[in-house]
């Protein structure tokens, strides 16, 4: 079964609402092999777009010496190795991260604008409540409204990804319905199954992997989110728009067999 | 040839340079622990820096070799033995076959490197053969050694000529090949270790960044792989802060809550959520993978200028040594590589 299905969208990074009259970056060095391009300090889906726009720019036609590309929320690291970046005729002086750098700013000053990203829908399926959600009912009671609620809110939310992090494959999707708006549990959960969908601080999150973690478990998701031996070895990637829908237990097992 | 694992030793696993071109996926980078120590042990017996080498953490494995090969171990000294005699470290060592690498007791450091000739045989994963525990892939099996594996490595085809008649007329069971001298590593105590202001150096209160600098602090027995979690004077915001996480790089020295530093290492996830004092400089990470609980440290804040130029003159000794070495096996230096660049992959999800 294939979950993933593209629709095009590559809307001028200019044409979206709200976006500010011209662009801001600043590339600071974050060690010595390391360049931190930050867009603002702000969870908002204009940055992030910024952000994903930044990522591909310098992906395609990887500057010399990167060996990773990094974007999260609000900013883009740079991964690099400065003895490929030794010699430069126009700088002699300047040392590699200060050679990046200039590199760095020229190319995302030059192209920025015309880096879109593509976006794909990709449906996740979610089994809601039960021992896979069991903080769905206090979820419920917390936001003042009824589980079947919490659920229409939750699929109905168009969620965007921001970032995959703190472990492989794993997604923080922004775009949650301000109305199911909670903060992390106050204590973390040791063990929280592969696959447990969870929401917090306006975001959905899946956990990729058995890990431990503090946020509020809503549901189950039987597809798997990471392969190490895939390629690439994420089902996702930033900018994926998700579009959740509710599945029953048979359906969550069935769709958990065919994987296997 | 086969290698026969007949004990694992505490935590040994088959690591490389990293695993980069995957961390915006989440995938945490890996690789050894003390670069440096990695990087000479396979410069020592001609291979690339990236090849793969064991990592032996504090108590060492015992290994069987079945046929000739040239091995060398750097790093920690774990008191390396072949058939019962003590083998010198930081240099070439012929093996004969059916012989028996040992460790023995601990003298100094707490990670040890077994590169061996030709390298080791796995699977890469995602560009690399480093083994990441925390989700289990990469290296052999995705997991350390254990009793009663076997597994290939570069054996007695990859060595000269001169090599292999030298060890027909030893009655020894190993020969150190004469070689360049190479200085171990020695760690003080308290130990000196180097960093460049993090990105909310400044946001720190002005007491806590004095006390970073100036004030010891020890590593904890909650240390590993992944971080270092290191205790002294605790460390406080001048205010609260919001913050949002971010990409985080070996030697991120973050500090949670409590005030007590974590420093990222080698198994570091790709980004992180707490307030970066400072980096740890990429020339002083393999003396912190030498030290475990209750090690000392204390910190000396450089400028990116100075990091920079230690990383560039490191660099360029390596690049001597990599000379020197080929000579040692008549290898053609300029088929060697000391870098582990590779393209950077565009690839989407899905």
């Amino acid at each position: 079964m294939n979950y993933t299905d593209f629709y095009s969208s590559r809307s001028d990074l200019d044409a979206e609402k709200n976006a500010p009259n011209h662009m801001r970056w600043r590339i600071l060095p974050m060690s010595e092999t390391c360049l931190l391009i930050e867009f603002g300090q702000v969870i908002d889906p204009y940055v992030n777009k910024l952000v994903r726009s930044a990522a591909e720019c310098l992906m395609h036609d990887p500057l010399p010496g990167v060996v990773d590309v990094v974007p999260a929320f609000s900013s883009v690291a740079i991964h690099y190795k400065p003895e490929c970046l030794k010699h430069d005729l126009l700088m002699p002086l300047a040392m590699p991260f200060e050679r990046l750098t200039a590199e760095v700013e020229a190319r995302l000053s030059k192209n920025l604008i015309q880096w879109s990203c593509p976006e794909r829908l990709v449906k996740i399926p979610i089994c809601y409540g039960g021992e896979f959600g069991p903080d769905l009912e206090e979820v419920a009671s917390r936001c003042n409204m009824s589980v079947e609620e919490v659920v229409r809110l939750h699929t109905s939310s168009p969620a965007i990804i921001y970032m995959l992090g703190f472990a492989p494959g794993l997604p923080y999707a922004g775009g949650l319905d301000s109305r199911l708006s909670l903060p992390r549990r106050s204590t973390p959960r040791q063990l929280v199954a592969e696959g447990t969908v969870a929401i917090a601080n306006n975001q959905t999150a899946i956990y990729s992997m058995t890990s431990p973690g503090g946020w509020n478990l809503i549901g189950r998701t039987p597809i798997n989110l990471f392969d190490a031996r895939s390629e690439p070895p994420s089902l996702l990637c930033p900018g994926d728009r998700l579009s959740f829908y509710q599945i029953t237990e048979d359906e969550y097992d069935s769709i958990l067999e065919q994987r296997q | 040839m086969t290698m026969h694992v007949v004990s694992p030793g505490a935590l040994t696993t088959l690591q490389d340079l990293g695993r980069y071109g995957f961390q915006r996926f989440g995938v945490s980078a890996s690789g050894v622990m003390d670069e440096w120590s990695h990087r000479v042990a396979n410069i020592i017996v001609g291979n690339d820096d990236n090849e793969a080498t064991l990592e032996v953490t504090l108590a060492g494995p015992t290994l069987l070799f079945d046929l000739p090969c040239l091995i060398s171990i750097c790093g920690a000294n774990l008191s390396p033995s072949i058939d019962g005699v003590l083998i010198p470290m930081w240099v070439p060592i012929l093996v004969t076959a059916g012989s028996r690498l040992q460790f023995g007791r601990r003298i100094d450091g707490a990670r040890a490197y077994i590169a061996v000739r030709g390298g080791y045989q796995a699977t890469m994963v995602m560009n690399s053969k480093s083994t990441y525990l925390r989700c289990g892939f990469g290296g052999f099996e995705g997991r350390m050694l254990r009793a009663g594996d076997s597994f290939t490595a570069g054996g007695g085809e990859c060595l000269k000529d001169g090599f292999l008649s030298d060890l027909e007329n030893c009655d020894q069971p190993f020969l150190a090949v004469p070689s360049p001298e190479i200085a171990p590593l020695t760690i003080a105590s308290p130990q000196v270790i180097r960093v460049v202001p993090g990105q909310q150096w400044e946001k720190f209160a002005e007491q806590s960044r004095s006390n970073f600098v100036s004030k010891e602090f020890r590593v904890t027995p909650q240390s590993d792989r992944m971080g270092y979690r290191i205790q002294g004077e605790a460390l406080s915001l001048e205010a609260p802060l919001e913050m949002i996480s971010e990409a985080v790089t070996f030697g991120t020295v973050q500090v949670p809550p409590d005030g007590n530093p974590i420093i990222l290492m080698a198994d570091r996830p790709t980004t992180g959520g707490y307030p970066k004092i400072a980096t740890v400089v990429r020339v002083d990470l393999p003396l912190l993978a030498q030290i475990f609980a209750p090690g000392a440290l204390m910190f000396a804040l450089i400028t990116i200028q100075e990091a920079q130029s230690l990383y560039l003159a490191r660099e360029d000794e390596l690049s001597r040594l990599r000379h020197d070495f080929a000579r040692v096996h008549g290898d053609d230096v300029s088929s060697l590589t000391g870098d582990n660049y590779r393209e950077l992959q565009l690839t989407h999800g899905g």
